[in-house]
């Protein structure tokens, strides 16, 4: 909503306070002021001129030459304006005037003749085009008659004017109108406030003989007023309204529809002007529409339209939709000279369900959609007949035709002071409280510190105490609420262990090096099928599809972090970043439904996505690609940081390289998977080897244990013994090494491999794993032949497992 | 023989002083005091002595000895010196050359601001809560006071998937779901940060998908003086001590008497500037008392209890606190943007 300082002037007294600090008292206790306009930049030594001739340039056909009277002065000047006529009152820039724009006016010389000034449009005035009137858009403006001579065209023209803009929140429709506002800012500013007065003139002639009003649907159209205006005069409306038009946004046209707009401003109530003669008849019907009916509407489009669109009708065919524009064969035209008046109230659900099945969305829908005051209807419509008797000549016929079953009931709320300071943590007194109900103009009955208070119409919005609350501590000032805390039960807060261990792991990753990554949970058709975890149990998921997406790229929801995250990878490595290595923790959405009747599955998830150089140490000949063993290093890192055995399987995988692949499993409980990414889906997105993790947070979180377990730190020295078995290509190091430690314990307790050879020296399809074995006892000293018994018992027992031998 | 012994001792001396070779001090060494040394021969000439001469000679003898192998000692650990120094000296490195690099990794911003946050609400008591992103259309609205029909829950800005499941577009549907759970009896306390999603066009201040935490406080006697309080110690701690907060009325469904919360423009401090739109405040939050139909929906006696709920949204919060100008570059995950905050 705009609101011109100018205009609003008229209701309550704003002089003594500037737009900004005005701009600033709404924002703290009603309504955010989104900004402060001015109409124009302040235009000096701009004034009335009347131009006395108008001849052609000598020297130049388009031109005009103009004799022009500024009042203290006569000026010679050269105007390119198709409509400048003698006999004009004009707005001339004089010698030395600034127009916006920083344009300065000097005297000069047009193809050899003296021009002493410019004759200015509207636009060069600093208005904007839109709202410049159509019949003036294509030259300079041209003054009613009754202005003066040498008169400042600032404020003729409201070029002084403010305008704020209002950031309705949806509750506050009473501020759709400048009356409203006048409340809210007299309410604010502690000020009186002043209403149009509204007395209109009629002539004898009534209403009733042109007009019958029925109403079919008294639901949806609780009030229905029709005045009957005749021998209006269709012009342009007085130079005030336009200005106030203007700054409101809206394209003055000409005094009826002017005075519509200008009431619907004011008063906050849509009206409506149809030519009475193209009614082609002589009642209003108002109902539901027939499925399929159409309607022309003003903008020339024709509407199909359904039994939820109500619609004004003349008995026969719909002539408008109610509450939402006028029908194009009764709009008022230069020929109209009756007109019958629309003032009614419309429910603002139905007029909601027409403006979303049409698109049509107008300053009168929105007002119905957010709920208008039912006792300003009618007054309304009369302001609009006081209007059109003084500025359009028109002639009010005695007494509107009326349907109406209208509630303008008005609700009560109780509080007491003591109630209202308990919900506040404030100590107002019940001085205080009346004080604020009088500024709000609230009417009350007051009993001690006990208000029943009368709702005005106009606040639709208040309806329970709660809503008292509000607005006794806005007038009162948040700004003068204590600071407090909480006196309640002072439970300590804390993280819960889920959360807590969320926080661990993404400590981990990123002491492993890994960057955290935050990417959309919706993904394309493609990859929302892809690289999906083997451990996830259900059979036949599906991905879950938004109903209206906003685009192919984000429609599914993600069954895997991975596709996205490598999208990331995809774009670091498009600018130049090759060497990434990315983390995300967060949910996939799983379901077995091919369409929802339940939420889905949402499971949590860590997944990692790894390209390029891991370590670039070059001058020490220390380079490090990413590779397999990079990454399962970080899982079995966070898989030993968190105290859970990990076991890895090969694994063939769609998408994976079927190669380098392998589920990861905890307690032999499937949790996830690692590997290489298929080089052929990276390909696709530029990007070279690429090795990606997945796992199951939430079969972490429940084989977590919390508690961390003390043992004695071992007292007996340990003995290692190192022995190298070549075995079949086939065999695999992981294998071996459960064997080993199968054999050797208990007295076994770690093996590790230290070296891996094929090759040279080694038959054909055998290669050399050579293990380091740490033997300790818990109580004692080992013996080397305690050792060398158990030694000779792994040797022993491997080659036969294995078919393998000791290499020498 | 005495003079034989101080001969002995002179010479030894000397030839220790001479030596610059740890070898070479190693052969005088066997030289006079080695079992086939010239001292020692010397002391085998000692049983020719008599009674009296004996001890006499013996302690010369000895003066001899230690003057000698002290001597050596010295010598020794000068020589072991000076050989450690020339040897660290052809250690010398070049110490600009650079170290084998670690590879570092880091929080997304929005997680370190959001666990800043979590951090400074649980040290004010509360507990943090979760729930799902796909949400039913009950939470999601109508638990929150947005029946069926509400402009609120237009269509166009919420991703639905049936007509009874959507993306949840706030945090707020955890507020209902943490009300139901505790009955009506217990107090609440809780924040809840999480992902939400809004049918919007992606741009620079756009994102169909977000985050925001939501807050709650729910207890018999909650005043709003104390969610001012809360904030208040919120803003401070997340934005600066010499940062101002101000309310103002604004209007959400599920709170009622509505507010939004202004901090003072660093930038200009308050003056108004181009960030602040002139106006020398930053809008931060929404915030309100819970209203009294929420609460009875979830089982709440608003006679009794009452509360004060507040959202926020760590996009914007962090976008106004590094200055970032585009919401997109939270998940486009550019490593050369997300590195800057490692440090946050």
């Amino acid at each position: 909503m705009l609101v011109s300082l100018n205009w609003l002037k008229n209701y309550v007294d704003i002089d003594s306070i500037t737009p900004e600090e005005l701009a600033e008292k709404i924002t703290k206790s009603g309504i955010e002021v989104d900004g402060i306009e001015y109409i124009a930049e302040k235009s000096k030594n701009v004034v009335v001129g009347y131009v006395e001739t108008c001849e052609k340039h000598p020297n130049a056909d388009k031109l005009n030459l103009c004799q022009v009277d500024v009042g203290d002065q006569k000026l010679q000047i050269i105007c390119g304006a198709p409509n400048v006529r003698q006999g004009q009152k004009v707005a001339v820039a004089k010698p030395g005037a600034i127009l916006p724009g920083n344009f300065k006016i000097k005297k000069v010389k047009l193809r050899g003749v003296e021009s002493n000034g410019m004759i200015c449009s509207l636009q060069e005035l600093g208005i904007e085009e839109k709202f410049v009137p159509k019949d003036t858009a294509d030259g300079i403006f041209v003054f009613p008659n009754d202005v003066e001579i040498g008169e400042d065209v600032e404020p003729l023209l409201n070029l002084n004017d403010a305008i704020l803009e209002f950031d309705l929140t949806p509750n506050r429709a009473d501020c759709l109108s400048m009356i409203g506002i006048a409340y809210e800012v007299a309410a604010i500013l502690d000020q009186d406030i002043h209403l149009p007065e509204v007395k209109i003139k009629t002539i004898t002639e009534k209403a009733q003989n042109y007009v019958s009003v029925e109403v079919e649907d008294k639901e949806l159209n609780p009030y229905y007023g029709a005045f009957i205006i005749k021998d209006i005069e269709v012009k342009p409306s007085p130079l005030w309204m336009r200005n106030y038009l203007i700054a409101a946004g809206i394209r003055p046209i000409n005094n009826v529809v002017d005075i519509t707009n200008f009431v619907l401003l004011e008063y906050g109530q849509p009206l409506h002007a149809f030519d009475y003669d193209q009614l082609q008849s002589e009642k209003i019907v108002v109902r539901r529409a027939k499925e399929n009916e159409t309607l022309i509407t003003l903008d020339e489009k024709e509407r199909m339209l359904t039994t939820d669109n109500l619609v004004i009708t003349n008995g026969k065919e719909p002539i408008a939709l109610a509450g939402v524009m006028g029908g194009a064969n009764t709009e008022v035209s230069e020929q109209t000279t009756t007109i019958l008046l629309e003032a009614a109230y419309f429910d603002g659900f139905s007029v909601r369900k027409t403006v979303k099945a049409t698109g049509l969305r107008s300053e009168a829908s929105t007002r119905y959609e957010k709920g208008i005051d039912p006792s300003r209807v009618k007054i309304a419509g009369e302001r609009a007949c006081q209007l059109l008797y003084e500025y359009a000549n028109g002639k009010v016929l005695a007494n509107s035709v009326e349907v109406d079953s209208l509630d303008c009931t008005k609700k009560t709320v109780e509080i007491t002071t003591n109630e209202i300071n308990k919900r506040l943590g404030t100590e107002i007194s019940t001085e205080e409280i009346v004080s604020i109900l009088e500024k709000l103009r609230f009417a009350f009955d007051q009993e001690k510190d006990h208000f029943t208070v009368e709702i005005p119409t106009r606040r639709g919005d208040i309806s329970i105490f709660e809503d008292m609350l509000e607005e006794v501590a806005r007038i009162y000032g948040y700004d003068n609420l204590p600071y407090t805390l909480p006196i309640g039960a002072a439970d300590a807060g804390a993280l819960t262990q889920r959360q807590n261990l969320k926080r661990k792991v993404k400590n981990f990753m990123e002491s492993s090096g890994l960057m955290e990554g935050i990417t959309y949970s919706l993904t394309d058709l493609n990859n929302s099928k892809k690289l999906i975890s083997p451990d996830i149990e259900e059979e036949n998921i599906t991905p879950v599809k938004l109903a209206m997406p906003m685009s192919e790229d984000h429609q599914f929801l993600r069954l895997s972090i991975l596709p996205e995250l490598l999208r990331t990878l995809a774009y670091n490595n498009a600018r130049g970043q090759r060497n990434t290595g990315l983390y995300e923790l967060g949910s996939i959405f799983i379901t077995e439904e091919e369409i929802l009747t339940k939420q889905p599955e949402e499971k949590l998830r860590l997944a990692g996505a790894l390209t390029g150089e891991w370590i670039s140490h070059p001058w020490q000949q220390e380079n490090k690609k990413v590779d397999f063993y990079v990454v399962k290093g970080i899982v079995e890192g966070l898989f030993e940081f968190l105290k859970l055995p990990a076991t890895f399987k090969k694994e063939k995988l769609s998408d994976m390289h079927p190669g380098r692949c392998a589920s990861i499993a905890v307690n032999n409980e499937p949790i996830g998977f690692i590997g290489q990414v298929h080089p052929m889906f990276v390909k696709k997105m530029d990007l070279k080897e690429t090795y990606v993790f997945d796992i199951n947070m939430e079969k972490v979180f429940s084989a977590y244990k919390k508690e961390p377990e003390t043992k004695p730190i071992p007292k007996f020295p340990s003995i290692t013994r190192d022995i190298a078995f070549i075995v079949d290509e086939n065999v695999v190091a992981g294998d071996l090494k459960a064997s080993i430690e199968e054999i050797g314990a208990p007295l076994v307790k770690k093996v590790r491999i230290f070296d891996v050879y094929q090759g040279k020296n080694l038959p054909e399809g055998k290669k050399s794993i050579a293990y380091s074995l740490v033997y300790r006892h818990p109580e004692k000293t080992l013996k080397d032949d305690e050792v060398e018994e158990s030694y000779q018992q792994i040797i022993d027992e491997v080659n036969k497992k294995y078919d393998s031998y000791i290499r020498s | 023989m005495k003079e034989q012994l101080e001969s002995l001792q002179n010479e030894a001396l000397d030839s220790i002083s001479k030596t610059q070779d740890l070898k070479k001090l190693q052969e005088i060494k066997v030289s006079f005091l080695g079992k086939k040394g010239s001292l020692t021969s010397v002391l085998r000439g000692m049983g020719k002595l008599s009674k009296e001469e004996r001890p006499i000679v013996g302690e010369v003898a000895n003066r001899v000895r230690s003057s000698i192998t002290a001597a050596i000692e010295q010598k020794n650990e000068e020589l072991e010196a000076k050989a450690i120094e020339k040897q660290l000296e052809d250690e010398a490195i070049d110490v600009t050359l650079p170290g084998r690099p670690v590879q570092v990794g880091g929080k997304h911003v929005l997680t370190k601001l959001i666990e800043e946050i979590e951090d400074l609400f649980i040290g004010m008591g509360f507990e943090v809560q979760e729930g799902p992103e796909v949400e039913t259309d009950f939470f999601n609205f109508e638990a929150l006071n947005l029946p069926p029909n509400h402009p609120a829950r237009d269509m166009q800005d919420t991703f639905y998937i049936t007509n009874e499941l959507l993306l949840r577009t706030h945090t707020s549907p955890v507020q209902a779901r943490t009300m139901r759970e505790y009955k009506g009896k217990k107090p609440v306390k809780m924040i809840c940060p999480g992902k939400v999603y809004r049918r919007d066009n992606d741009d620079a201040t756009h994102s169909h998908q977000f985050t925001q935490i939501e807050g709650l406080y729910i207890d018999r006697n909650v005043r709003m003086s104390d969610l001012k309080g809360v904030l208040n110690n919120f803003a401070k701690k997340i934005f600066g001590q010499d940062r101002e907060i101000r309310l103002r009325p604004s209007f959400f469904p599920f709170t009622e008497p509505s507010v939004e919360m202004d901090i003072s423009c660093k930038i200009c401090g308050g003056k108004g500037c181009s960030v602040c739109k002139k106006s020398g405040w930053i809008e931060i939050l929404g915030a309100g008392m819970v209203h009294p139909k929420v609460l009875e929906m979830a089982g709440y006696d608003s006679k009794e209890f009452s509360g004060f709920a507040f959202g926020m949204g760590p996009d914007r919060i962090a976008m106004l606190k590094y200055g970032i100008d585009d919401i997109r570059q939270f998940y486009v995950n550019d490593t050369r943007f997300l590195k800057q905050y490692h440090n946050a």
